[in-house]
């Protein structure tokens, strides 16, 4: 090949890729200045202040005229943070332990963790009706255990980063050095398994949080309280309020992902175990 | 779906010739699983078996059909087609846009700002839609709307007509919304599978680039997209939020449908028609599903790199 053609070939595709890549952002834009204007609006659409976003910005004034808001707001972090721990604790030593001593399982585990996938959230509701009636019996009926659904909701996802990671280290010849040298079945886990896949349980654990936040569906359907269904029902009465709530959530999710494309570049759980070229 | 395959028959094999099992019982191995299998059971499995079984029954636990049979009721048949054509319009755009995308993107720098921004913007929208983006459109289209201002200067009014509510119109425009992000993020490592070598065996026997989408590229590709694309139907079909944020006031799609069984306390036994409809929900993108398996199977042959 001729340098010639290879460099008129690569300008050809940079002016493709920027061609596409420009007309999508154009169109993934153009509601998100919508929304961001529509915050700035003055009283009857006319003029522009930023009155809505010093609202927003005063924690104190939020909570007394929003509480549906902070309710809202505090139950989904809850959430996030109960259904990220639930999730690690189900999948990460089941999922290691069938590794190692049922391998014949492996097919039942995945089926059971992808099975979510054919039940649309709204079918779950129905579905889970009765059995949180037992729920609300035994644990009082509380916002937060809805977090028991939403590890359901989460399991296809987190298994599958957290079986990468598992592929990508060899369970096996580690958890059998670290029994020889005498650790305990929860010591390998703690001290072994878990350093190995830092790397998937992050992009786990952030899938599940991001899952969490974002869930509307059953919330509202169990007639609970989250941030979503709070800002649902603020969009009823308050919408520039609501919007601007929503529009700070998409921002901040992105700048979180966005840092977290930086942090999980390297490899899952490689590196740590591999032997060094120096003998 | 759930047939052993190979791999897993000669991984089972391996372990159970290869070493001893150390003179442990079994019992004991399968108690490490035991919580795995009780909370899937409790919160997923019943669940799913209530609206199996709920179907079929009475709530004095008679067997019946008159709640499947309402399944053929005009409005119920109506939603679903209305929730079938949306999803595969949705799907299908999105495919093609949302596929051109990321074959954009896969000809970038491997670890350059462009991929992360767009892989990165891909992932909240897809995400987190729901809510925030039927607001988004509805504070861009509304009245005094930055969008309906722009398009009203343009020459075209909208102020006045009810589009974004109509389901093949606005409610599609949305649902692309996070339908293309998505088909960004399960059809990347597709396109990210194409090697340079393959276009260069392709120059080399003296074909053009448009010999190489036909011959090598879009053959090898077929699998994933169509695969990706079942995906996007069973994501569309399957989703809530975004409609019923969007549409408050009637119930054009199937899960909006369920939903108003839930709150409507008009009829008893409404909830069992509700897990008639569930039923019938499960049933298409169990289907949908299905071949997303057979497809996928396919699929990840070239993609082993």
């Amino acid at each position: 090949m001729s340098g010639g053609r290879r460099a008129a070939f690569r300008r050809k595709q940079a002016l493709m890729r920027w061609t596409i890549v420009t007309v999508c952002m154009i169109f993934f834009a153009m509601p998100m200045i919508g929304m961001f204007e529509f915050t700035l609006q003055g009283p009857g659409g006319k003029g522009h202040t930023l009155d809505t976003w010093r609202t927003l910005a005063d924690v104190e004034k939020v909570s007394t005229d929003y509480p549906v808001l902070k309710e809202g707001f505090i139950s989904s972090i809850q959430l996030a943070v109960l259904t990220v721990v639930l999730m690690l604790v189900l999948l990460v030593p089941t999922m290691t332990w069938v590794r190692l001593r049922l391998p014949k399982m492996s097919r039942l585990v995945e089926f059971i963790c992808l099975l979510p996938l054919t039940v649309p959230a709204i079918v779950l509701v129905v579905g889970l009706t009765p059995v949180y009636s037992w729920v609300n019996y035994f644990l009082g009926a509380r916002t937060l255990w809805l977090a028991f659904a939403y590890v359901v909701l989460v399991l296809p996802y987190a298994y599958r980063s957290i079986d990468a990671g598992l592929r990508a280290i060899d369970v096996r010849t580690l958890s059998e050095a670290a029994r020889s040298l005498g650790a305990s079945w929860p010591t390998v886990m703690w001290r072994i398994v878990l350093p190995n896949l830092r790397t998937s349980v992050l992009s786990a654990s952030f899938l599940s949080v991001a899952l969490v936040l974002g869930e509307f569906t059953i919330a509202a359907l169990f007639a609970r309280n989250n941030l979503q269904v709070a800002m649902f029902q603020l969009g009823q009465s308050d919408s520039k309020i609501s919007v601007a709530v929503g529009f700070a959530a998409l921002v901040f999710a992105f700048v979180v992902l966005f840092a977290m494309s930086f942090i999980g570049a390297s490899p899952a759980g490689g590196r740590r175990f591999r032997k060094e070229k120096k003998s | 779906m759930a047939e052993g395959d190979g791999l897993s028959r000669f991984m089972a094999q391996r372990s159970t010739s290869g070493r001893a099992r150390g003179g442990r019982r079994p019992s004991g191995a399968l108690l490490g699983v035991a919580p795995f299998f009780v909370y899937t059971t409790v919160f997923l499995i019943i669940p799913t078996l209530v609206v199996v079984v709920g179907a079929f029954f009475t709530p004095q636990g008679r067997p019946t059909t008159a709640y499947v049979q309402t399944l053929t009721e005009p409005v119920f048949l109506e939603a679903l087609k209305k929730s079938v054509l949306l999803s595969f319009y949705s799907a299908v755009i999105a495919g093609v846009v949302g596929g051109l995308l990321a074959y954009a993107i896969s000809t970038a720098k491997p670890n350059g700002l462009l991929k992360r921004f767009v892989t990165s913007l891909s992932g909240v929208l897809a995400q987190f839609g729901g809510v925030a983006l039927a607001f988004a459109f509805i504070a861009s289209f509304g009245f005094t709307g930055l969008l309906t201002t722009w398009l009203g200067k343009a020459g075209l009014d909208l102020s006045g007509s009810l589009w974004l509510y109509e389901w093949d119109k606005g409610l599609l425009l949305v649902y692309l919304y996070f339908q293309i992000p998505l088909m960004v993020i399960v059809f990347l490592p597709a396109v990210e599978g194409i090697r340079s070598q393959w276009r260069e065996a392709t120059e080399t026997l003296g074909g053009t680039t448009w010999t190489f989408w036909r011959k090598v590229g879009l053959p090898i590709l077929a699998p994933s997209f169509a695969g990706a694309l079942l995906l996007l139907f069973t994501n569309a079909f399957s989703a809530y939020a975004t409609a019923a944020a969007l549409i408050t006031q009637a119930s054009p799609l199937v899960p909006q449908q369920i939903a108003s069984t839930f709150s409507s306390e008009v009829l008893l036994g409404q909830e069992n028609v509700g897990k008639a409809m569930a039923l019938a929900m499960v049933v298409v993108v169990a289907i949908a599903m299905a071949i997303y398996a057979l497809i996928d199977r396919r699929a990840s042959k070239w993609l082993q790199r």
